[in-house]
């Protein structure tokens, strides 16, 4: 097979399925449609309530997917002891943010499901950086532990608006509007401080643990201890440089909880890769196991700079009424067999580009 | 290259001295032609002039690294970027104005009229209130004076404009100035030089509290 037919996605797609399959991840094939109510009972896990609804033939309403880990969980059945290793690639259907008009995402990830350990978090990091490393070498992944985070935040305030406006502004990275929230609630000031902390330390991963211990070590040491063992584990990585510590990956705090990240690829202009362990939502489906997963958003490789091609085709081949067709067909054969694509016409098309044009005379022979 | 969006207009110029002071100056920008994009490649820098309104898409959208934005266009259209800094500059505030003596009596659905629609909705919300949004483009004074809104949701200055059409603010809802935001990923990848500018901006910014 000739492989520079493939898109840079579709190449994705092949080397993603390859690397999931190496650590024994199962494909799952889901149904385009899911009941539009168990999506609406659970939107807050959604970036959008917007859904595509359709009635079915029996008049019930359903919606096409906008999220596959929904879809995935709900299908699943819990068996303790033991964890459910899936690999997808679906298209997904959601309102894009910036033009409001509904979209066609094409998403690949895994999800794993069952009683995680450090084992899994550090196997879903890897698989993450490994999925960028397939696309291109110049990719970085954030790590943030909400674990963290919601230790700090239970010691400072217990106030839910507070709390909403600091996580939001830890997102921005504004550490201005931090401290004026921080004033406004009358938070001290060595609380502001190291709430502010989560804005400004970020990057290396050894120093970020560092500084954290030294800010806020003792209260939250639980969630400390697994980012240190995780880091220690990322070390003899070959893209451990790749993988750094930032707070202000922060994913919604009533579904995710421990470590959350968040990919991104040298030339995309948003984030391409998003996951995190989701205990919270499991809980909230009734599921007894914990999980951790990721998504690729493969659709944003477009974005990529890449090598189009100068020309349509190499080769137009120009016939007329009077040209004997297996002579046509004997001169296309001829050319495909020298490498090259052919274009067989009657007349130029508008618009091709094309290398070369060969026309044939009644005979069937160039001319 | 580190690509920075200006807003065209006087705080744009303000704002650009001052990424001068901190050493990332760019000579011919202050040069007197229609170029649209002015490089330095000595200190890998380009900046470009862009409707004000328009600098947060430019940096969502990655066209440009970092940018400044006012406030008021980060709260309307609430793009995905970092919000890096408060430059202090360009301090205004979003208010709610009405005739003066005008009292909300909470029986009929408020009419509100502004350029800022999400900014509006968003703190009646906060509040409870039942509003209908008059979408404008400008000259916003004029629709409670007009009776085409009760009220207006707007950015207030000095509240000159205001208090000449006989109208008065009646609530405060967020204080507005300009902030330099950076698109996420580029932050990722071009963090050394986006820290140094924001360490330069920063000690300028300090100086004059």
């Amino acid at each position: 097979m000739d492989e520079n037919v493939l898109k840079r996605e579709e190449k994705a797609v092949f080397g993603l399925r390859s690397l999931y399959r190496k650590y024994g991840y199962l494909p799952y094939k889901m149904s385009k449609f899911e009941e539009y109510e168990y999506y609406i009972r659970n939107k807050d896990f959604l970036t959008s309530d917007r859904i595509i609804t359709f009635n079915d033939t029996n008049g019930k309403l359903l919606a096409l997917k906008p999220d596959v880990t929904l879809s995935i969980i709900k299908n699943g059945g819990d068996a303790p002891g033991c964890k459910q290793k899936v690999y997808y690639n679906e298209n997904i259907y959601r309102v894009s943010g910036s033009t409001g008009q509904y979209r066609e995402i094409m998403q690949a990830g895994l999800e794993c499901i069952g009683d995680i350990d450090l084992y899994d978090i550090y196997e879903t990091v890897s698989l993450a950086a490994q999925s960028l490393q397939l696309i291109s070498e110049d990719f970085v992944i954030q790590i943030s532990h909400l674990g963290v985070l919601a230790a700090v935040l239970d010691r400072i305030s217990g106030d839910q608006k507070f709390r909403q406006s600091a996580i939001a502004y830890i997102a921005e990275k504004n550490a201005h509007d931090l401290s004026r929230l921080c004033r406004e609630y009358g938070i001290g000031a060595e609380e502001s401080r190291i709430l502010s902390g989560f804005v400004t330390i970020y990057g290396n991963r050894e120093w970020v643990l560092d500084q954290l211990e030294a800010l806020c070590g003792s209260w939250a040491e639980e969630s400390l201890a697994q980012l240190k063992a995780l880091s220690k584990m990322l070390d003899k990585t070959e893209f451990n440089p790749k993988i750094l510590f930032d707070f202000s990956v922060v994913n919604n705090m009533n579904y995710y909880n421990g470590i959350v990240f968040k990919g991104f690829l040298n030339g995309i202009c948003d984030g391409i890769l998003a996951g995190g362990q989701y205990d919270k939502l499991m809980q909230k489906l009734q599921r007894k196991a914990g999980a951790i997963g990721f998504a690729i958003y493969l659709d944003l490789l477009e974005q990529l700079p890449g090598n189009r091609a100068e020309y349509d085709v190499d080769v137009l081949l120009l016939y007329n009424e009077e040209t004997d067709f297996s002579c046509v067909s004997r001169q296309v054969e001829r050319l495909i067999a020298e490498g090259k694509n052919v274009y067989a016409q009657k007349q130029i098309p508008p618009k091709l580009r094309c290398r070369q044009i060969v026309r044939l005379g009644k005979d069937g022979a160039e001319c | 290259m580190l690509n920075v969006a200006l807003p065209k207009g006087r705080l744009g110029e303000k704002v650009y001295a001052m990424f001068e002071k901190a050493g990332f100056e760019c000579p011919s920008i202050r040069e007197n032609n229609r170029k649209l994009i002015f490089e330095n490649p000595e200190k890998q820098v380009r900046y470009f002039w862009v409707k004000p309104s328009d600098v947060a898409i430019y940096v969502e959208r990655g066209a440009a690294d970092i940018g400044i934005a006012g406030k008021d266009i980060l709260l309307e259209y609430q793009p995905e970027v970092y919000e890096l800094l408060d430059l202090g500059l360009g301090k205004c505030r979003m208010a709610v104005a009405a005739p003066v003596g005008f009292y909300d009596d909470g029986e009929r659905t408020l009419r509100v009229a502004t350029k800022f629609p999400h900014i509006a909705a968003n703190h009646y919300a906060r509040i409870g209130r039942e509003i209908d949004i008059i979408k404008l483009n400008g000259s916003i004074e004029l629709a409670p004076i007009l009776g085409l809104s009760n009220v207006i949701v707007d950015i207030v200055e000095t509240g000159t404009t205001l208090q000449e059409n006989n109208l008065a603010v009646v609530e405060n809802i967020v204080p507005i100035s300009a902030r330099l935001i950076a698109n996420k990923a580029a932050f990722h990848f071009n963090h050394i030089q986006i820290e140094e500018i924001l360490d330069a901006l920063k000690k300028q910014v300090d100086s004059n509290d």
